[in-house]
């Protein structure tokens, strides 16, 4: 067998592969796949890599910004193929081709749709192991079995490690269909607890995008329109370059969606020096009428949108057939606002541009759209061809949907084409908090009615909001209906026979983005609130209302079932004290929660306890998922409680934290996390957790003081 | 040139007397284990020990600096074994990880004042750090531990 030469990439050169290394993975078309040399593999994306020195590496195609994809990835893929996490070498990949496309975070999407993969790839790898010991050992495969990283023969208990076993593996064919564990053998998955990159994140050792330090870097930092949408005119820097560490002012522009903006960028010795001289730029920008622009305005124009009929998104029945008498009827008009992700991690990139070649060093939650090949990602935006793109993704810092957009690359990019080396861009949190994308304001309009016998016969749910596809997606045609802005309204399991769900598209001028739960972190606040109302008008307890709604074998009903039992539903709460329920399925998953809220003389709210449960199929690491149920409400309170982002004469108005707070410890209620396992399909962790949220508590205010509230964010105050 | 004095060792920096501290011990000291998060002092990510107090390395003047003992996180233990090091570990604390640098920094001036901080001492003395993560369930529980482990360790001796 000859020896592999491999140093195409880095990566690769990284491991200190000498002799022969093996590599299993999955086709693009989800067949499993080995190759001895990764350098002339085509569309094959690499997962394991066995070495004859007994080095085992699992690679994580899923970038890890806290949700523990670090560990969860590469446990799946290790419990197939018998070998203990601690002693595996975990990669986190950076978009290199050799991975395949799949390199991207977002939608809670990393178990949801790669658990079977994963689980498929360790099988496959496991199998042909058996396979090369059994060939050595002349007996059936069915007479040897893998454990903790080698193959036992049953007979007479003799093993050989995988690293014995590579220069044979490499000659067997991995198997099409995999023999899965049966999950009753499981040893790592939902039995994990400690996550590996912790350890990490204790020291100062991981190195996040921001952290990245590259010989002869140089520091940038861009003054961007205030007004969004203004545009560059003309700027002075002379007073800039006298200023200490300068060493060169130029323009700018950073692509973000379907919008260009030109900003000015000060390059100099440290980021400080960038930062402090960037005050002295003297610009002159056309505002372009943007100036006169104000959130006040442009809510009143939500409102007045919301009489136009709309594009259909969803008809079940005939609303408008259906006899319902006024008495028997509710309405109202729910709104929500704009709001920044705000990540601890200040966007920032460090790019170095060589001739045609590109490096970049960034956190991002899409690698694969910073070295792919569409038009919208990142090489071909930028001019480059993606074989000449490099990049290394790090630690993220907080991504929250925010890093799913290039742009802060491309700004930085776009400064490095103009200085002859590395250069670190790091976005203040003034410009993280103020230059968007943001999370849109979506209004809604509801109406339920009811049969002279009580029955909910008539459910509508129009969305009045900008677009978010429109912002971010080319080609959107405005004569559909967005489906990201009318998610999960049309999906619930309330069975109601005649319900219809609509949209009505408002212009508008500003970067959007999804962001933590995308729109059912708007949507499910109105939707879940205006269920309460229903229950009120039948005058029924929330909870009974909202199950007498749903089939028997419905997920809802599954989680509302435990909800009742495990948040005490039936036990009466004391004098000044109220409890709601919230649910929402959408793509990414399921959660329904109970809220506690004490209202305290002084009329200040308290938010006492949330009771959580999770529908998920699976849970890799069952403290993980509670961890992120846990800080999905804390984000939820946040979003639900505190200033959002708001606009006047075209300029955001939040600057800081000071102004763009955030729930902070001594604000926090408990939290009881329940996860449901076993049962029906394979849901998302990281987002289901908020959108029930903020309905549960509005409701549990509701039943604490009578106050119905109906606009995010509301005052912990009645 | 200014001496800054970093987990025990003397680093001789070329800084403007005016640059704050973070950006001298990140990138002229090169040490990336303090954050930056806010620059105003509101998120506490930069959260470092000046002569053994807590102090926001983004609004203190390198100048201020100069000479004192400073300590980072990447000087609180030798081993990432600080009580609250392993107590962070023990209670999975960490989602992003980005803030707890300064978390923990933080933490440790309020562990060695009051070894056996209540809920309510813990929300005092924390509530200068943000995590948008939401991990503060978990902050709170592990400095309860650390309290613990440092108190068995000290009746242990």
């Amino acid at each position: 067998m000859a020896i592999e030469q491999i140093s195409r990439r880095s990566f690769i050169k990284t491991t200190g592969t000498a002799g022969l290394a093996l590599w299993l993975g999955l086709s693009a078309e989800g067949s499993t796949r080995k190759t001895t040399n990764i350098a002339t593999a085509k569309n094959f994306s690499p997962f394991i890599l066995v070495e004859d020195n007994g080095n085992i590496t699992i690679y994580n195609i899923k970038p890890e910004m806290g949700q523990g994809t670090f560990q969860s990835v590469p446990a799946v893929i290790a419990e197939e193929f018998e070998v203990s996490l601690d002693r595996v070498t975990i990669k986190n990949t950076s978009g290199e081709p050799e991975f395949g496309h799949g390199q991207r975070a977002g939608g809670s999407s990393s178990i949801r749709t790669g658990y079977n993969d994963y689980r498929k790839i360790g099988a496959a790898a496991r199998m042909v192991f058996i396979a090369a010991a059994a060939n050595r050992w002349q007996v059936s495969p069915d007479n040897c079995y893998a454990d903790n990283g080698k193959v036992f023969n049953k007979a007479n208990n003799q093993s050989f490690t995988y690293g014995e076993l590579v220069e044979d593996a490499a000659k067997i064919d991995p198997p099409k269909e995999p023999k899965l564990k049966d999950p009753k053998d499981f040893k790592i998955v939902g039995k994990m607890s400690h996550r590996p990159d912790i350890p990490l994140k204790t020291c100062g050792k991981a190195q996040f995008g921001i952290d990245v330090q590259v010989p002869g870097m140089v520091y940038a930092s861009v003054q961007r329109c205030p007004v969004i949408g203004g545009t560059l005119k003309s700027f002075d820097a002379s007073e800039t370059l006298k200023m200490p560490g300068v060493l060169k002012v130029v323009k700018a522009e950073r692509i973000v969606g379907n919008y260009r903006y030109t900003g000015v960028a000060v390059i100099a010795n440290s980021w400080w020096a960038a930062q402090q001289a960037r005050k002295k730029l003297k610009i002159d920008w056309n505002y372009e009428g943007y100036d006169n622009f104000n959130s006040e305005d442009y809510e009143e124009h939500l409102r007045k949108l919301a009489d136009e009929e709309g594009i259909i998104d969803k008809n079940i029945g005939d609303v408008t057939k259906v006899n319902v008498s006024p008495q028997n009827t509710v309405e109202a008009f729910y709104e929500t606002p704009m709001v920044a992700h705000s990540p601890m991690e200040p966007m920032n990139a460090v790019a170095h541009v060589q001739g045609d070649k590109l490096e970049i060093w960034t956190s991002t939650q899409v690698p694969s759209s910073v070295t792919g090949n569409s038009p919208n990602e990142l090489p071909k935006l930028m001019g480059f061809a993606p074989e000449n793109v490099k990049m290394h993704n790090m630690f993220v810092g907080g991504g929250f949907g925010r890093r799913l957009y290039l742009d802060y690359m491309t700004e930085a990019v776009n400064i490095a084409k103009q200085y002859d080396k590395p250069v670190k861009l790091i976005w203040s949190r003034e410009d993280t908090t103020q230059c968007g994308p943001f999370r849109p304001m979506t209004f809604s309009k509801l109406g339920g009615g009811f049969s002279d016998d009580g029955k909910l016969v008539t459910f509508t749910h129009k969305v009045i909001s900008p677009s978010l596809s429109e912002s971010a997606r080319p080609n959107f045609d405005k004569t559909k209906v967005d489906g990201s802005m009318v998610e999960g309204i049309g999906e619930q399991d309330y069975q109601i026979p005649n319900i219809k769900t609509s949209y009505v598209r408002a212009d508008y001028h500003v970067p959007l983005a999804a962001w933590r739960s995308v729109t059912s972190s708007t949507l499910a606040f109105a939707h879940e609130c205006f269920i309460d109302e229903l229950a009120h008008k039948a005058g029924k307890d929330p909870l009974d209302f909202r199950m007498s709604l749903l089939a028997s074998d419905s997920d809802t009903m599954r989680i509302f079932k435990k909800l009742r039992e495990v948040s005490n539903w039936d036990q009466p709460l004391g004098e000044r004290r109220g409890r709601g329920v919230g649910q929402w399925k959408f793509f990414a998953g399921q959660c329904a929660q109970v809220v506690e809220v004490t209202h305290k003389p002084d009329g200040t709210i308290k938010v006492d306890r949330v009771y959580a449960v999770i529908d998920l199929g699976v849970a890799v690491n069952p403290d993980n998922v509670a961890n992120h149920t846990e800080g999905a409400v804390v984000m939820a309170l946040t979003a639900a409680t505190k200033p959002a982002i708001t606009m006047g004469e075209g300029k955001v108005m939040q600057h800081n934290f000071y102004d763009n707070t955030m729930v902070r410890i001594n604000e926090v209620p408990q939290v009881e996390v329940h996860i449901l396992t076993g049962e029906g399909k394979i849901k998302g962790v990281g987002e289901p957790g908020l959108p029930p949220f903020a309905p549960a508590l509005a409701n549990a205010i509701f039943a604490a003081t009578g106050k119905r509230i109906r606009k995010m964010p509301f005052e912990l105050k009645v | 040139m200014i001496t800054l004095n970093i987990n025990q060792k003397d680093y001789q920096v070329d800084a403007d007397p005016d640059m704050p501290l973070l950006w001298a011990i990140r990138d002229l000291v090169g040490l990336t284990g303090t954050k930056f998060g806010c620059g105003v002092a509101q998120c506490g990510a930069c959260v470092v020990h000046l002569n053994g107090e807590a102090v926001r390395s983004c609004v203190t003047k390198v100048s201020r600096a100069a000479g004192q003992k400073i300590v980072t996180i990447e000087g609180l233990s030798q081993n990432n074994d600080h009580p609250l090091q392993i107590a962070w570990n023990e209670a999975n604390v960490p989602q992003c990880g980005y803030c707890h640098s300064g978390q923990i920094m933080s933490a440790a001036v309020l562990l060695r004042e009051n070894p056996n901080p209540t809920d309510e001492d813990i929300d005092m003395a924390m509530s200068g750090n943000i995590c948008r993560c939401g991990t503060y369930l978990r902050i709170r529980k592990a400095i309860h531990l650390a309290a613990e482990m440092q108190r068995k360790e000290s009746s242990s001796r």
